[in-house]
């Protein structure tokens, strides 16, 4: 649990890797992609999300599975808001 | 268990009366900072659903709207943040290991990061000004979609000001916490405060990771 102490060294390959998805995701928005621009930019910005909670607010090392129903039970949360929110506006024009 | 004083003597001052150990007071403010950044994701997720809906609406005028973003000084802010993220965490792992001086100064490192992030978004807000791009105050478009393009900048304020808060707050909250921990108060039995300052900080990272590809990538070297 808390006790759980990273090496500095893979911090620093975590952050290494957040600062190479940036430059990626920055190179290729000079790309003409069509509708992939946004694809491509919102899965790499999920990677360094997902970089940034597994490693540095240590998701991958909470031993509290309470802890972890709040945080997946918040993440189904925003993802009601989001499907049933985009259903409506997506769906209106076809009546 | 019981009162003898051998117990008593190995109770660790830090541990507040209501939790029977140290792993429990921990896991219970790690709970309790969890449950609040849920309610952060929630704020913030209202806005980006916003954006999303009109997005969807106004395709044309988002990306107008988004090729009068400062592309560098958005990039440069995005690896500002990363950077005080890893001295954010170096400063938690610090405190795990009892590292007192090294643990102020990544905390300060942290805070200087924190405030390159806001003095570059400042002279962002101050180009966005000049050339009357705040709806509701000065705004003047002299490009088509003029109402559309004042809602994308309405997000544009509204969601990088709400971050700007954010981070705002949170340099209080390293800065608390520096001093603090300058004065000795944690250790590797007690750094919940700091771990959960942590936590709040790389959220508001989180948060620009997001903004970062959604306001300023999406309409660059397009149309």
């Amino acid at each position: 649990m808390s006790q759980h102490i990273v090496s500095a060294k893979l911090y620093i390959s975590v952050w290494a890797a957040l600062i190479c998805l940036t430059v990626a995701t920055a190179a290729v928005s000079y790309l003409e992609l069509g509708p992939f621009n946004i694809v491509l930019a919102l899965t790499i910005a999920t990677c360094k999300m997902l970089l940034v909670a597994l490693f540095f607010m240590g998701l991958k090392y909470i031993s509290d599975r309470m802890t972890i129903v709040v945080i997946v039970a918040g993440l189904f949360w925003l993802g009601i808001l989001v499907v049933l929110g985009m259903s409506d506006y997506v769906s209106r024009a076809w009546y | 268990m019981s009162d003898s004083p051998t117990v008593v003597a190995t109770h660790n001052p830090d541990l507040q009366h209501h939790f029977s150990s140290m792993e429990q007071q921990q896991d219970a403010s790690m709970l309790g900072m969890w449950v609040f950044l849920i309610t952060e994701i929630m704020f913030f997720g209202g806005m980006f659903f916003g954006y999303m809906v009109y997005r969807f609406y106004y395709y044309a005028a988002w990306l107008e709207g988004s090729q009068h973003m400062d592309f560098w000084w958005g990039t440069i802010n995005t690896v500002v943040l990363l950077c005080s993220s890893l001295t954010m965490v170096l400063a938690v792992r610090s405190t795990q290991l009892n590292r007192r001086k090294s643990t102020v100064v990544f905390l300060l490192v942290t805070i200087l990061f924190g405030l390159a992030f806001l003095g570059i978004k400042a002279i962002e807000y101050h180009g966005h000004w000049t050339e009357h791009q705040f709806p509701g105050l000065n705004w003047s478009w002299p490009g088509p979609y003029s109402s559309q393009v004042a809602l994308f900048f309405s997000f544009y304020w509204a969601m990088t000001g709400f971050h700007a808060l954010h981070m705002v707050i949170g340099i209080g909250l390293v800065l608390f916490i520096a001093y603090h921990a300058w004065k000795g108060k944690y250790s590797a039995l007690y750094f919940n405060p700091v771990e959960n300052v942590g936590l709040y900080w790389h959220f508001v990272d989180i948060v620009w990771i997001y903004l970062y590809p959604l306001l300023y990538l999406i309409g660059h070297k397009k149309g």
